[in-house]
């Protein structure tokens, strides 16, 4: 509960105050957002299944992020800065898939 | 010993929850900024590589269009150029036919010139005199000649200009009789077509000699508006 209400407030004052992204987090704000997506899927699947924790959460929310922006960070290094950004969005997404299935099936039992 | 432990776990999940919330909260913000920004330009949250394609291809753009611009403005400059040399050609051919055309007696003229009226005496003006009178104002440079008598509408003078006695009282020039006084008009330099008819032993003695009157009278304008139909060629073809 307490997520989802943060959720929209973070929505509308990200709607209301318009900022600009800074250059430097311009790459990483897409994957950064898929990564905290893919754990939010993940933390709602967990409470469904009844085996949330936190602590868990957290940890998965931060590292998620962090690792997204790492992998992206070295990819723009290496030079395959659009094909590993690539790579992880498919990844996330499919993890993501798998959570809405698994959710869908507590939700609808089918 | 159970007492503590439960503040500190409710502690602990109040810390937690408040976390969640603002990571979840950041979550949100993070997605409406994103969601901004990528609608309202793609160019800035491009990537190196990308823009740098985006940039070729928009260099290989410029250089097509470039191209094709030349070359259309190559075409452009050819057919205005082209269409100049038309327009001077064609007035130039205008003023070409329109002096052909007074020198061949198909289109009227004026200028300076003279007006010359032989009156007749006694005895009709024969035709070699009016002749004469003719070659002579040819001879000091007439450009175009009309002749006008009493009878017969004017006779334009061309190079086929024929004259012949037409019986007792007149002449025929170019198969019109006429009869005196005569008037020929002629547009050329004036003081020399004066001069010239006004030679001792010309064409104003002999038309004294043969009772009659010759007046030249020089003008500043004059009009030449007989016409001669013109024939077309029967056997001479220009040659290059």
């Amino acid at each position: 509960m307490i997520g989802a209400a943060a959720l929209v407030v973070g929505l509308v004052l990200g709607i209301v105050f318009r900022p600009t992204v800074p250059i430097g987090l311009q790459p990483y704000l897409p994957i950064a957002v898929v990564a905290a997506l893919d754990a939010v899927f993940g933390g709602v699947r967990a409470a469904l299944d009844g085996i949330f924790d936190d602590r868990v959460f957290v940890v998965s929310f931060v590292s998620n992020v962090l690792v997204a922006g790492l992998i992206v960070f070295l990819g723009d290094h290496l030079g395959v800065g659009a094909q590993l950004s690539t790579g992880v969005v498919v990844v996330l997404g499919i993890r993501i898939f798998g959570n809405v299935a698994a959710i869908r099936r507590h939700v609808f039992r089918a | 010993m159970k007492r503590p432990r439960i503040p500190t776990a409710w502690r602990f999940r109040f810390r937690a929850g408040v976390l969640i919330g603002v990571l979840c909260g950041l979550l949100g913000f993070a997605l409406a900024v994103q969601v901004h920004s990528t609608q309202s330009s793609a160019l800035p949250s491009a990537r190196q590589e990308d823009l740098v394609r985006i940039l070729d291809d928009l260099s290989a753009r410029e250089d097509r269009l470039r191209t094709e611009l030349a070359a259309l403005q190559t075409a452009r400059d050819r057919i205005s150029s082209g269409s100049d040399r038309t327009v001077v050609a064609l007035a130039e051919a205008r003023k070409r036919s329109g002096e052909l055309g007074v020198l061949a007696g198909t289109v009227p003229a004026s200028g300076p010139g003279v007006v010359v009226t032989i009156g007749e005496g006694s005895r009709h003006v024969s035709s070699d005199v009016l002749l004469d009178a003719l070659e002579e104002i040819r001879g000091a440079g007439a450009e175009a000649v009309q002749i006008d008598g009493t009878g017969a509408s004017s006779v334009r003078v061309g190079a086929g200009t024929w004259f012949t006695d037409s019986g007792g009282n007149g002449v025929k020039i170019d198969g019109h009789a006429l009869a005196g006084p005569y008037t020929f008009t002629a547009i050329g330099d004036g003081p020399t077509m004066a001069a010239a008819l006004d030679i001792p032993g010309g064409v104003a003695d002999t038309v004294r000699q043969v009772g009659g009157s010759l007046d030249v009278r020089q003008s500043r304008s004059v009009q030449v508006t007989a016409l001669r139909a013109l024939k077309a060629p029967q056997y001479a073809r220009p040659t290059k």
